[in-house]
């Protein structure tokens, strides 16, 4: 089943799919575009990786991690299905990265990778923006450069794990504008979902609400203000958002 | 009242915001990898696995000897706080509390610290109390009750205001959240079978027993 949580009519709700409808927990049926997404799951810690796919380390040219490398985003960073991002004023390189998020569905310590998918509850889509103007070499990729308010779109739904019969096996996909700009397959990961949770387990607890965004493949392009960019996994979901200019927060000052 | 946020939050600490710690590093700042010092505060987060009480046992990974023990204040927002400027910024503190931020000792600042920091119960919150003057107070950390580190806020490389000024700029901080000011320098190390005592006059002291990993007792 495919789940998510929208607000409709004044109210949250919890949601599943219905013939590519909304269904509410109450019965009523909606369009997609009748009610505003909200982030599927109430994440936890939220992590990320960097370099997770060998063509995606050769582009930005590096070599393929040894060691997975994690980094950890803010709570404050997701924003659901539909959102917008913002592009501050004087940015030269904004770009989407479109990955495969796990969602953990049990508390998870010292898990090996056979038992490993038994603590995944299921599946979402997630765009992992980044602005490299603010890259740094301390404790790289920094908060600024990834962890920005409402910089890391996710869902729109979350998907059972029952329901994902491969998820070493997706085609993932992003389009700015309706024109395709990224393509690659989830089998290209260096590190696998088994290995990434047998990895963090073995020294911290894993717990249900936690997310694993599993990195992007090659295909980095700059987004610019009025872009609608379009993070896409196959059969997981399709995430829409909308990069917005600093006019919309009322931010005059470039920083 | 424990200063513990909800599940909903997060705690951010501050590598190098203490002036000797930034120094100390300064000479290795212009070759690799870090190229040139740095601009924006490095910030780190300290997950909820890594959250734990006044009293609870520290545990020390099996693989690891020492815990470097970061006695720290947490300062405790009680205001949403989004692109604060530093001048109004005290007014978005709900609270203090006193913090001990363990990790295993590591040198380098170039990759984030994960495996070294996000330890399960390597980030002791205290109580939450009430500080006149955040930018002026004395942190001690006593291991076995001797007094190996002394430090004090006035000298941070970016005092209370300027930190949250420069980290919501960027991203919002809501009341819960708590940003460690800082590592003072020569932070002591704990073994197993230590007792960790972190001070700040104003607020509840924090104490925390060091125990071999597995052993809770």
């Amino acid at each position: 089943m495919k789940h998510a949580r929208v607000a409709y009519a004044g109210a949250v709700h919890d949601a599943t799919e219905h013939k590519g409808h909304v269904r509410l927990t109450d019965g009523r049926i909606l369009k997609e575009d009748a009610v505003v997404w909200l982030p599927p799951v109430r994440a936890g810690t939220l992590f990320a990786l960097g370099l997770n796919y060998a063509d995606h380390a050769k582009e930005l040219a590096f070599k393929p991690p040894s060691e997975p490398l994690v980094f950890l985003k803010g709570p404050q960073t997701i924003c659901g299905h539909c959102g917008q991002t913002r592009r501050p004023s004087g940015v030269k390189y904004m770009h989407y990265e479109c990955e495969l998020a796990v969602v953990i569905g049990k508390t998870a310590r010292r898990v090996t990778k056979r038992e490993a998918y038994g603590c995944v509850a299921g599946y979402t889509v997630a765009n992992d923006y980044a602005i490299r103007d603010y890259l740094e070499n301390y404790y790289r990729p920094n908060l600024r450069v990834k962890s920005r308010d409402g910089a890391t779109p996710l869902g729109p739904w979350l998907v059972d794990a029952a329901d994902v019969a491969d998820p070493m096996n997706l085609h993932l996909r992003t389009l700015v504008n309706g024109k395709v700009t990224q393509e690659g397959s989830t089998r290209d990961m260096i590190f696998d979902i088994p290995a990434l949770i047998e990895y963090l387990s073995g020294f911290m607890t894993l717990q249900p609400g936690d997310l694993i965004l599993t990195g992007t493949p090659e295909g980095l392009a700059g987004v610019k203000v009025g872009d609608e960019v379009i993070t896409e996994i196959e059969g997981i979901g399709r995430l829409k958002n909308t990069i917005v200019g600093d006019r919309e927060f009322h931010i005059t000052k470039a920083s | 009242m424990t200063a513990r946020p909800t599940s909903d939050n997060a705690v951010y600490g501050v590598a190098l915001n203490f002036r000797a710690e930034l120094e100390h590093l300064k000479p290795q700042m212009r070759g690799d990898p870090y190229k040139k010092p740095p601009i924006a505060p490095i910030l780190y987060i300290k997950p909820r696995n890594t959250w734990t009480a006044h009293g609870a046992a520290i545990s020390i990974p099996a693989d690891v000897e020492h815990l470097k023990m970061a006695g720290t204040l947490g300062v405790v927002i009680g205001r949403t706080a989004c692109r604060v400027p530093a001048r109004d910024a005290l007014a978005y503190v709900g609270g203090y509390t006193v913090v001990n931020d363990v990790s295993v000792p590591h040198e380098s600042y170039y990759r984030p610290a994960i495996r070294q920091r996000c330890r399960d119960g390597f980030c002791a919150i205290g109580d939450r109390g009430v500080l006149s003057k955040p930018d002026q107070i004395q942190i001690r950390i006593l291991i076995n009750d001797e007094m190996l580190c002394s430090a004090n806020t006035r000298d941070l490389v970016r005092p209370v205001k300027r930190l949250i000024a420069d980290v919501t700029e960027f991203m919002t901080l809501r009341p819960g959240d708590i940003l460690l000011v800082g590592e003072p320098p020569d932070a002591p190390l704990a073994r197993a079978g230590d007792r960790v005592r972190v001070e700040i006059s104003g607020l509840a002291p924090l104490e925390n027993r060091v125990v071999t990993e597995g052993r809770r007792s």
